[in-house]
C-alpha cells in the first residue's frame, strides 16, 4: 500500500538530485557543506523510517551543524532575460498549465479516490490520499513542463537546485519546528503555560474569560507556531472550565472562535515557518520578518473581532 | 518550571538573530533535559519527531517544475499579462487572489495556492506587473520586496480564514475531537458556520489594507 514511507522516498529524490548536482559542479570552496546538507536531508526522508531513532537524530544534528557553518549557493547556468522574454512570447499562457496541473491532480485525486481504493483494490493509505495525489501531481507536472518547454536533459536538476539553493535551510525549518512541538508536548510545556495564564488573570466575568481565551490561544500559537498544538491545551485550561461551563458559552462557536484566534497568532510568529519564513526565502526577500510585518495589523484586528463576536453574540449576559 | 526554558531560548535566540535551526535544536534539548530525559534519549526524540514530520517535505517536489517554467519565462508572462490589463493595480490583483483563495479554501480546496507553487511564479509577478503598468520604469528593490511580502501574506490570510468554513478540514475535526474527549458532541456544520463572520471580516480588513497599499505605492512612485 502506498503510504507515508513511499511518499518520503519520492520526496527525498529532490534533495538527492540537488546534492549530486552540488558534488558534480564544485564551483565554490564550501560546496561540500551544501552537498552534505542536502544528502543528509535526502537520507532522512528516504531511509528515516528504517533507521534507529538515534541515527535519525544524529543526521538532524549534522544538518544543523552544516547549516550553522553556512550553506553556499553557487550560481547555476539558466536562461537570460532576453531568452525568457522570447520564450514567454512563444509559449504564452500555456506556461500556466504545468503549474496548475499540480493543484488540479491533487484535488482530483482527493475527490475521486477518497478511500484510497482504485478498482476495488486498497492501493493507497486512506489517510495519505492528498499527499500521494500531491506527489503524483508534481511528477506529472514535471513531465509536462519538460515537454512543453523542450528543456535540455540537464535543466530539471539544475533548476531544482537553483530554487533549492535560494530557499536553503528554511526548507527543513518546518520539520524542525514540528519536532520541537512534539518535544514541548512530551515535556508538558503547555500545562505550565495554561496554569500561568489562569493564575495571572482573575477570570470572574464573561468578558475577561473571553479575552483570556482568545488572547491565550493567540499567544500560545505564537510560541508553538501552530494553532493545532495550542487548541487542546488552552481549551482545556480556559475555554472549557471558564468560557463554556462557568459562563454558559455554546461550545461550537466558542471553539470555532478560539481556533480562529489561534490563526491570528499564526500570522504573527516566525515559529510558523511554513507560512511566514519559507515565503521570505522563496521570494528572495532580505528582511526575515517582511511577511510578518505585513500581516501584523490584520492579525491584531481580527483577534479583536473574534473577541467581540465571542463576547457580544455567544456569551449570555455579557455586556 | 524549567521545562519553560525552551520557550525562553526560542524568544532570546530569535531576537539575537542566532541561526534558527540552532535555536530550535537548543530549545528542544533544554526543555527535554529539564523534563528528565537523558541526552542520548533526546537525540532519539528529535530524530523520531523529525522523521514523523517528513510529510512537510512533499510540496518541495514542485520546485523542479516551477524552476523549469521560470526558465521558460513564466514570471515574465504573468507580469506581461497584467501590464496589458486596464485598471489593474497591485491591490486589486491581490484582492482578487484573496477572494479566490478564501472561496476555494472554504470549499476544501486548500491545495490551490501556496508560496512556492502559486505566489512565486504567478501571483507575485502579476502584482509587480500591475505596479509597473503606469510608467515603464522598473521597480526599486524596496518596493518590489514590499509587493512580494504582500503577495505572500494574501496567500496566508486567504487560506487561514477560508478553510475553517469547510466542514471536513483538519481544524474542525480537531475541535470536534477535543470537545468529544470532554463529553461535548458538536456538529461540524455548527462549528463551520461560526467561522463565516470572521472570514468576512478577514476579507474586509485585509482588502481595505490592500487598497491602502495601492495608495502607498502611488505615493512612492510619484
Amino acid at each position: 500500500m502506498i503510504g507515508l514511507d513511499a511518499i518520503g522516498v519520492v520526496a527525498g529524490l529532490l534533495p538527492a538530485a540537488v546534492a549530486v548536482h552540488h558534488a558534480m559542479h564544485r564551483t565554490t570552496p564550501g560546496w561540500w557543506r551544501s552537498a552534505g546538507f542536502w544528502a543528509l536531508f535526502a537520507a532522512s526522508l528516504i531511509a528515516g523510517p528504517w533507521l534507529p531513532d538515534v541515527a535519525n537524530g544524529v543526521i538532524v544534528l549534522a544538518m544543523v551543524a552544516l547549516a550553522t557553518a553556512g550553506l553556499r549557493p553557487a550560481p547555476v547556468p539558466t536562461t537570460s532575460d532576453d531568452e525568457r522574454a522570447e520564450s514567454a512570447a512563444r509559449l504564452g499562457s500555456k506556461l500556466f498549465l504545468p503549474a496548475l496541473c499540480i493543484p488540479a491532480v491533487t484535488i482530483a485525486g482527493t475527490l475521486l479516490i477518497p478511500d484510497g481504493k482504485i478498482a476495488g483494490l486498497a492501493l493507497i493509505d486512506p489517510k495519505q490520499v492528498t499527499l500521494v495525489a500531491l506527489a503524483a501531481g508534481a511528477t506529472v507536472a514535471l513531465g509536462f513542463a519538460i515537454r512543453l518547454t523542450r528543456a535540455p536533459r540537464a535543466a530539471p536538476a539544475a533548476e531544482a537546485r537553483r530554487l533549492t539553493d535560494a530557499i536553503g535551510w528554511a526548507m527543513v525549518l518546518p520539520q524542525m519546528l514540528a519536532a520541537l512541538g512534539g518535544i514541548f508536548a512530551l515535556a508538558n510545556v503547555g500545562t505550565w503555560v495554561a496554569a500561568g495564564v489562569t493564575s495571572v488573570m482573575p477570570l470572574d466575568t464573561p468578558m475577561v474569560a473571553a479575552v483570556a481565551y482568545c488572547i491565550g490561544m493567540a499567544l500560545f500559537t505564537i510560541v508553538m507556531g501552530n494553532a493545532f498544538a495550542a487548541f487542546p491545551i488552552i481549551t482545556a485550561g480556559i475555554g472549557l472550565p471558564f468560557v463554556i461551563h462557568q459562563f454558559g458559552g455554546d461550545p461550537a462557536p466558542v471553539a470555532a472562535l478560539g481556533m480562529l484566534s489561534g490563526f491570528c497568532g499564526t500570522l504573527m510568529t516566525p515559529m510558523a515557518a511554513n507560512f511566514n519564513i519559507v515565503p521570505v526565502a522563496a521570494l528572495e526577500l532580505r528582511d526575515k520578518y517582511a511577511v510578518i510585518r505585513v500581516q501584523m495589523a490584520t492579525g491584531l484586528i481580527l483577534l479583536a473581532v473574534n473577541i467581540a463576536i465571542l463576547t457580544i453574540f455567544v456569551l449570555p449576559g455579557a455586556e | 518550571m524549567l521545562v519553560l526554558s525552551g520557550i525562553a531560548i526560542i524568544v532570546i535566540g530569535f531576537a539575537l538573530g542566532v541561526h534558527p535551526l540552532l535555536v530550535v535544536t537548543l530549545a528542544a534539548f533544554a526543555s527535554a533535559l529539564a523534563a528528565g530525559h537523558g541526552p542520548i534519549e533526546v537525540v532519539g526524540m528529535i530524530g523520531k519527531a523529525f522523521v514523523d514530520a517528513r510529510f512537510l517535505a512533499v510540496p518541495w517536489l514542485a520546485l523542479a517544475t516551477i524552476g523549469l517554467l521560470e526558465r521558460a519565462g513564466l514570471r515574465e508572462h504573468a507580469r506581461g499579462l497584467v501590464r496589458r490589463l486596464r485598471g489593474a493595480t497591485t491591490g486589486r490583483v491581490l484582492i482578487g487572489y484573496l477572494a479566490l483563495r478564501q472561496l476555494t479554501a472554504a470549499l476544501g480546496l486548500t491545495s490551490l495556492g501556496g508560496h512556492v507553487q502559486m505566489v512565486r511564479p504567478i501571483v507575485a509577478p502579476m502584482a509587480e506587473g500591475a505596479a509597473e503598468r503606469n510608467d515603464d520604469a522598473p521597480l526599486d528593490d524596496d518596493t518590489r520586496a514590499l509587493i512580494r511580502a504582500n503577495a505572500a501574506a494574501v496567500d496566508n490570510v486567504g487560506v487561514f480564514f477560508g478553510e475553517d468554513v469547510f466542514i471536513a478540514i483538519g481544524s474542525i475535526l480537531l475541535i470536534r475531537a477535543v470537545l468529544e474527549q470532554n463529553g461535548i458532541i458538536v456538529a461540524p456544520l455548527h462549528v463551520a458556520i461560526w467561522a463565516i463572520p470572521t472570514a468576512i471580516a478577514a476579507f474586509l480588513v485585509h482588502g481595505a489594507r490592500l487598497l491602502l497599499l495601492d495608495r502607498r505605492l502611488r505615493k512612492r512612485r510619484a
